[in-house]
């Protein structure tokens, strides 16, 4: 005898809701998921009537299903928001090519303007061109520093209010558990914020609706909308301790379900003790960008591919920054150690 | 020929300045000389490069202990301690250590009076009667060779215990600045006139644990009530640590020692962040833990690792006696705790410094206000207090995910921490131990009605059948 769905006892389940147990229709299963992305929204009242927003589209599910679902959450209860999606190439040969097939595609379905910011123009490098210079073990800090700012960058000349992210339950999580690996219980607060203020100029305000969302719920109501995505795992193989927290939240949720929920509960009410320092934001002294050094970290890493230096980004030389800063040439010694890398 | 690799990578979120590696466990070191007095051979290596002999090893061990109490400050003299003695290698090293600290050719002699407890949990584990005694008799031998007075409590007591010990009782004073100065002139005193405070002691013992025939069934039916093996260890711990401040506090000790290494805390301190427990970390996993107003809880061996403990015991042949737990031979995915553990000896082994990296949040933690026996909310389960005054209810219906606050008034959700929520929604229904499991989570009080509501509300049909009858 077929299940039936335990909110309208009507149509037969398709489905058992990851989050909470439950046997689901399909449409029983796309409300519940919206309702909660709207009941998120509301709450930490991420946006204001008549603000633009700009989706940082990848192509990928987090952030096709995070399109689909602000457009019809727009309509369905009026936000007045203006929506526009956002998309950083990095310049990838084969890879960024097919997902950002997937965004021009997404553009047309959702009728949403769509801008594509290139590193290549920002940073006069594309992603293939830095791994050829730096090897495969270090892209992830390029690829993270580089693409926080080019959003930024990108937000800023389509005038945008603020930006949201595809960030979901499982990554928050994550990140929580990341933190607590490396004994960073300042971060640990913070990165559970559902949205970030702006920090300072050139940096604008982002938010994350799809916090509360599990992944599998995510990859669940793409499949049933048959939207229409680019399918690609990330591999965040430079950084031991996201690999890490990543077994390890797989393997809570395995045994309680609810586990996602509650380690980001838990990082939300962490209560931090007065004087745990934070670093101090100050602006980077060639581009203006938020830095807790002299440089910030794109500026570094451009500095360091631009001269032949690929480690000067890697590991920390701040005390180099004032010397970058006022164009001296470094030490043949300090040369010798910035070039040598492990491919 | 990276293409294939390179295809998840714009993907990444970003990792900001987090690039920090981990550091892979390094070639046994092959000094062969005691750091410390550069002369003995080296008889323990703690970490690479950090080689004792025997001799600089017990002196490095003995001072952590007493510094780890000079620095806080906590212990007034003369003041009665209870020793929290599990049999394991770190509490039973911690009563080595208070044991050293007390006899008379101490270097900085410790000036409190300690008293031993050791819970009796074989009725929720599943041990027999016999294995019961023998597993006592061979502590009793422990504990009889300190000279100090113990008690043996069986978890069963647990079922009667008064309603009280769920709520914080005013602690006996405020302890003004200087209050542990005066302590110390008043002990002075009063030593000099008495030889030490040891032989003060009374020969207290208690016998053996005399177990209610009739309430180790009602105690496992209790513990097979709950469905899953995070909420019953969930559900022991909490037991335990109700029993172990009902000693206490019945026995008239102000501070309750607990012997959690900083191992034991890096794992707690990442599986309460997994069972939701994160708001109360500092009561947790703190050098103190002053949620029971009147009792304190201490934790002085939370600077060792479970490495350097093992090391000391065998070393100085410190015994201590194996006792099944919940968990004993349960795979690795049974329980959160379970996993969460696993998780961590095993990175351990491979990264050496990741029980100090963890435990290193731990002091970072706020500390509770220690006179908070006011009517903030506290747990009904757990006596977790709030900080902010306020606690997240969990629905258990089709939003299950929807979290919110609870309103300003007196929600009667709000007597159970988020976590609690969780394990009480772990119990099954067709149980026949609801008497046993309300009457102690709910005992007889005024707020008796409020609390049938709670768990009406917090969906447990367990007692919810309680409360329709
Ligand atoms: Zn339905
Ligand atoms: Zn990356
Ligand atoms: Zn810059
Ligand atoms: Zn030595
Ligand atoms: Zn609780």
């Amino acid at each position: 005898m077929p299940v039936l769905c335990s909110s309208c006892v009507d149509k037969r389940a398709v489905l058992k809701r990851p989050k909470t147990g439950h046997s689901l229709c399909k449409e029983c299963f796309f409300w519940a998921f919206e309702e909660e992305v709207h009941q998120t929204i509301v709450a930490a009242e991420l946006f204001k009537r008549w603000e633009k927003v700009g989706i940082a589209a990848s192509g990928g599910k987090d952030s096709t299903v995070l399109a689909h679902v602000m457009k019809l959450l727009n309509q369905r209860y009026d936000y007045g928001l203006e929506l526009m999606l956002l998309s950083v190439d990095e310049g990838i040969t084969g890879y960024r090519d097919d997902s950002l097939e997937t965004v021009k595609r997404n553009q047309q379905q959702y009728e949403l303007p769509l801008k594509i910011v290139s590193y290549e123009e920002l940073y006069g490098w594309t992603m293939d061109a830095i791994v050829s210079q730096v090897g495969l073990k270090n892209n992830c800090t390029f690829c993270g520093v580089f693409r926080r700012q080019a959003l930024d960058r990108g937000a800023i000349m389509l005038k945008v209010d603020k930006i949201c992210t595809g960030h979901n339950a499982d990554d928050v999580a994550e990140t929580v558990l990341m933190n607590v690996l490396r004994g960073d219980i300042a971060r640990l607060r913070r990165c559970t914020t559902i949205s970030t203020a702006s920090e300072g100029d050139g940096v604008v305000p982002r938010c994350k609706p799809l916090k509360y969302a599990y992944e599998k719920e995510i990859v669940l109501y793409a499949y049933f909308k048959k939207l229409d995505y680019f399918s690609t795992e990330c591999i965040y193989s430079p950084n031991a301790y996201r690999g890490h927290a990543r077994t390890l939240l797989k393997d809570l949720e395995s045994v309680r379900p609810s586990s996602i929920m509650d380690v980001i509960h838990s990082g939300e009410n962490l209560s931090v003790r007065d004087g745990v320092k934070m670093p101090v934001q100050g602006t980077c002294g060639r581009c203006g960008y938020i830095s807790s050094q002299a440089l910030c970290k794109a500026c570094v890493l451009l500095e360091g591919l631009n001269r032949g230096l690929p480690r000067l980004g890697i590991g920390k030389h701040h005390r180099l920054h004032d010397k970058i800063l006022s164009q001296q040439p470094l030490s043949e010694r300090e040369e010798r150690k910035l070039k040598s890398v492990d491919f | 020929r990276y293409l294939s690799l390179l295809a998840g990578f714009p993907m990444c979120q970003v990792d900001e300045d987090y690039h920090d590696e981990l550091e892979r466990a390094g070639a046994p070191s092959v000094s062969k000389q005691c750091v410390k007095c550069k002369e003995a051979t080296a008889a323990v290596v703690i970490r690479v490069g950090d080689t004792f002999c025997r001799g600089c090893f017990k002196e490095y061990f003995i001072h952590k202990f007493r510094a780890m109490l000079g620095k806080n400050r906590i212990i007034f003299p003369g003041e009665k301690v209870l020793l929290a003695v599990s049999g394991g290698p770190s509490s039973c090293s911690m009563l080595s250590q208070v044991q050293e600290g007390l006899s008379q050719n101490a270097h900085k002699k410790l000036r409190f009076s300690p008293g031993i407890v050791f819970i009796d949990e074989g009725g929720a584990v599943g041990q027999s009667a016999e294995e019961r005694r023998r597993t006592a008799a061979e502590l009793e031998a422990v504990f009889k060779a300190t000279g100090f007075p113990f008690h043996i409590v069986p978890l069963e007591k647990v079922l009667d215990l008064p309603s009280k010990v769920l709520m914080a009782a005013p602690s006996p004073s405020e302890q003004p600045a200087g209050a542990y100065k005066t302590a110390v002139g008043h002990f002075l005193q009063s030593s000099s006139s008495s030889s030490s405070c040891v032989t003060q002691q009374e020969e207290k013992e208690s016998s053996l644990p005399d177990v209610q025939e009739s309430s180790t069934p009602l105690l496992q039916r209790l513990m097979a009530s709950v469905e899953t093996l995070t909420a019953r260890e969930d559900l022991l711990s909490t037991l335990r640590q109700h029993l172990l401040v009902h000693t206490a506090r019945s026995e008239g000790y102000s501070k309750l020692m607990l012997g959690d290494s900083c191992t034991r805390l890096a794992v707690k301190l990442l599986s309460s962040i997994s069972l939701g427990r994160g708001a109360q970390l500092a009561q947790d996993t703190g050098f103190s833990d002053s949620r029971f107003g009147d009792v304190t809880l201490v934790r002085p061996m939370r600077d060792y690792s479970a490495k350097e403990i093992a090391f000391y015991n065998r070393l100085f042949s410190v015994p201590s006696v194996s006792i099944p737990s919940l968990d004993t031979k349960a795979p690795e995915k049974a329980s959160i705790q379970r996993l969460t553990e696993s998780f961590v000896i095993k990175l351990q082994a491979d990264f050496p410094s990741t029980v100090s990296t963890i435990y290193r949040s731990v002091p970072n933690l706020p500390e509770l206000n220690r006179t908070f026996y006011n009517p903030r909310p506290c747990c009904s389960v757990c006596a977790y207090t709030s900080f902010n005054g306020v606690f997240w209810v969990r629905t258990c219906d089709e939003q299950a995910a929807v979290r919110y606050r609870a309103p300003e008034t007196a929600d009667v959700r709000t007597l159970l921490c988020y976590s609690c929520q969780l394990t009480i929604k772990d119990m099954v229904s067709q149980s026949p131990c609801t008497a046993a499991g309300s009457a102690l989570l709910f005992p007889k009080s005024t707020q008796e009605e409020k609390r049938k509501h709670v768990l009406v509300q917090v969906c447990c049909p367990l007692f919810r059948e309680l409360v329709e009858k």
